[in-house]
């Protein structure tokens, strides 16, 4: 305990990551390919009219016509939770590659600068990290006004403190080994060392780090459009039909809700089950820690 | 024996000793991250596209001639360089005016005065269960891990832990509001009533607390899970067990204990979650907290009102990471503040 001023970073426990055996990965990843492969053919297959309404059928429940019910519009609900899943993994990636962005630049330069200037980005990086991420979301689409752009930026600038980190200390770990000095000695320029030495070795774990992010990165696109502060109302998101489906559920009509939430469950789960067992590979001490 | 009293409090006031140091250092980054926090929040704050005049007439903003709008932007001094008004929003905050709420058309003191007890309320008590019913279910777990109630208790954490919490908070009203009819949907209290008696707040606060418990339990009971099931092999509850203490001595009294110690760390990294979770929660149950206010204060592009939230939030959870650090310290013998 020599340095108390930091000590949320040094001591932060490891959260617990879901172990599954290899039945479960295999369901993941059926499930996984199932969810991208509608998402990628559905504007061929079953086209949406985002909006159309169609008033003659309101909140009919679950049939042989519509699987999943139709909500206080009319609308389809389980052709609308395909497209919203649709938007919410387009919206999620994209956001974990911007905050990726951030984080890498952040992390790059606080691990080949050093000194003060690490010190003091690290100390950013603690702070943000303990701030409810979620009111800062909100707190920046607000400011922008709820949009598309403004969602990923919102999820892209509260979700970039993991990776910096990660980036940061594997450049400070990869700075002390042997090659680093040959390829100095040998007088390779700081940019060849950066981008041919220590990039390569960086890009997997950072290529994690971006998947890990994407389920959060849909949750919060879910949650700031259960807010209204998300995608514009008419369009088919996860978030934006659960909250639909609110008006919904308090007249009885409480399958409105149930199929995108449903939806959003299950891939996010079968997200997480992959990632983590990437995870465990890339990291056999954490592995070990974990195997009890 | 008589001197294991006085010996015992010396040590622990040995132990806090470097507690003044830890805080003085701890504000001495606080006050550079809040000013930058601010100053960040004021720069999107000057960035949107609302103007601020136009904002407070609302409709009347159509049929209000140019000059007096061009008026109220003098009075509020809207078009004087930013850095001069963000000094004039910083000394106002200092002295304890945040500022006039656009969009409740009261001061943000106000508001803050009239909801953050709701706030803490529904956070508190959802702690208080989270942290009671994982310590114990944890625990559990951890005795006999492998066996059915470890694999059904992880699987269940799983599955919870993917689930948002404001879906999970619909599903609750559906079947024990809606369906059951046992719980109120929503709302402090009955509409009818016109007081806040504490046995009808607590009834309607029922289902709000426990799922927002129930959210962020997976986090807290998978950790005490493996955190127990490691310091079960330690070799101080291995020599309890040799002593031939009972089962339940070991596990809550020696395994349990060691575990508790990084745990409660956890605590104060995951309150940040929990403020979340409390937002969602308070909206989908239509509570009159602060995460409900926060959400139309951000609908309306209320400037005043969110930065004042979203800081009292940075102080709130700074402060609580302050009090966890010194616990953990007054707690482990081992960890000595003045080093």
């Amino acid at each position: 305990m020599t340095d108390l001023a930091a000590p949320s970073r040094l001591r932060r426990p490891r959260r617990p990551v879901p172990r599954t055996g290899r039945a479960g990965v295999a369901v993941a990843a059926v499930v996984l390919a199932g969810a991208v492969a509608a998402c990628l053919l559905a504007p061929v297959l079953w086209p949406l009219d985002q909006s159309a309404v169609e008033l003659g059928a309101i909140r009919l429940a679950p049939s042989g016509e519509h699987p999943a019910g139709t909500d206080d519009l009319g609308r389809d609900v389980l052709h609308r939770s395909l497209y919203g899943l649709r938007i919410s993994l387009l919206v999620g990636a994209i956001a974990a590659l911007v905050a990726t962005v951030i984080g890498g630049c952040v992390g790059a330069v606080a691990g080949t600068v050093g000194g003060w200037v690490d010190r003091a980005l690290m100390r950013v990086v603690d702070t943000i990290a303990a701030l409810p991420h979620l009111l800062l979301g909100i707190f920046v689409v607000a400011m922008l006004r709820p949009s598309l752009g403004a969602v990923i930026l919102s999820i892209g600038l509260t979700h970039w403190l993991s990776t910096a980190r990660i980036v940061r200390s594997e450049l400070l770990s990869l700075r002390t080994r042997p090659f680093i000095d040959a390829a100095i000695s040998g007088g390779a320029s700081r940019a060849r060392v950066l981008t041919r030495h220590l990039l390569p070795h960086v890009l997997p774990r950072l290529a994690l780090a971006t998947t890990l992010m994407v389920p959060h990165a849909v949750w919060h696109e879910t949650a700031l459009s259960f807010l209204g502060l998300g995608l514009p109302p008419h369009l088919a998101s996860l978030g934006n039909m659960i909250n639909d489906g609110q008006r919904s559920l308090l007249t009885g009509a409480w399958w409105a809700s149930l199929t995108p939430g449903l939806v959003l469950i299950v891939v996010t789960l079968a997200l997480a089950t992959l990632t983590g067992r990437w995870r465990d590979r890339l990291d056999p001490r954490v592995r070990a820690e974990l195997n009890l | 024996m008589t001197a294991a009293g006085p010996v015992r409090g010396a040590r622990r006031s040995r132990r806090l000793a470097g507690a003044g140091a830890v805080i003085r250092r701890r504000l001495l980054v606080a006050v550079p991250v809040l000013a930058a926090t601010s100053a960040g929040m004021f720069a999107l704050g000057a960035a949107s596209p609302i103007d601020p005049a136009q904002q407070y007439a609302g409709a009347a903003a159509f049929t209000t001639s140019e000059e007096n709008l061009a008026q109220i932007r003098a009075n509020w001094g809207v078009d004087d360089p930013l850095p001069v008004q963000y000094a004039r929003w910083v000394g106002n905050l200092l002295q304890g005016d945040l500022g006039w709420s656009t969009s409740r058309h009261e001061p943000v003191t106000a508001v803050l005065a009239a909801r953050a007890g709701w706030t803490l309320l529904l956070v508190g008590a959802a702690l208080v269960l989270v942290l009671l019913a994982s310590l114990l279910l944890g625990t559990l777990a951890a005795y006999r891990r492998g066996g059915w109630f470890d694999r059904a208790l992880r699987a269940s954490a799983y599955a919870v832990q993917s689930m948002p919490v404001f879906w999970l908070g619909l599903a609750a009203i559906a079947v024990f509001a809606l369906s059951l009819g046992w719980l109120p949907a929503g709302g402090l209290t009955d509409i009818t009533t016109t007081g806040t008696d504490p046995a009808d707040v607590a009834r309607h606060l029922i289902l709000p607390v426990t799922v927002l418990a129930l959210s962020q339990a997976p986090w807290f009971v998978l950790f005490i899970r493996d955190a127990v099931a490691d310091s079960l092999r330690d070799d101080h509850v291995l020599a309890a067990r040799a002593r031939g203490l009972p089962g339940r001595t070991v596990l809550f009294g020696h395994a349990l204990r060691t575990a508790l110690l990084p745990f409660l760390t956890l605590v104060g990294t995951h309150l940040p979650e929990l403020v979340g979770g409390a937002v969602l929660v308070e909206t989908v149950f239509s509570l009159p907290g602060l995460g409900a206010v926060t959400v139309q204060a951000a609908l309306g592009s209320d400037f005043p009102l969110l930065a004042a939230t979203t800081l009292a939030t940075t102080v709130v959870v700074l402060t609580a990471n302050l009090l966890t650090d010194l616990g953990y310290a007054a707690a482990d013998p081992r960890v000595r503040l003045d080093d």
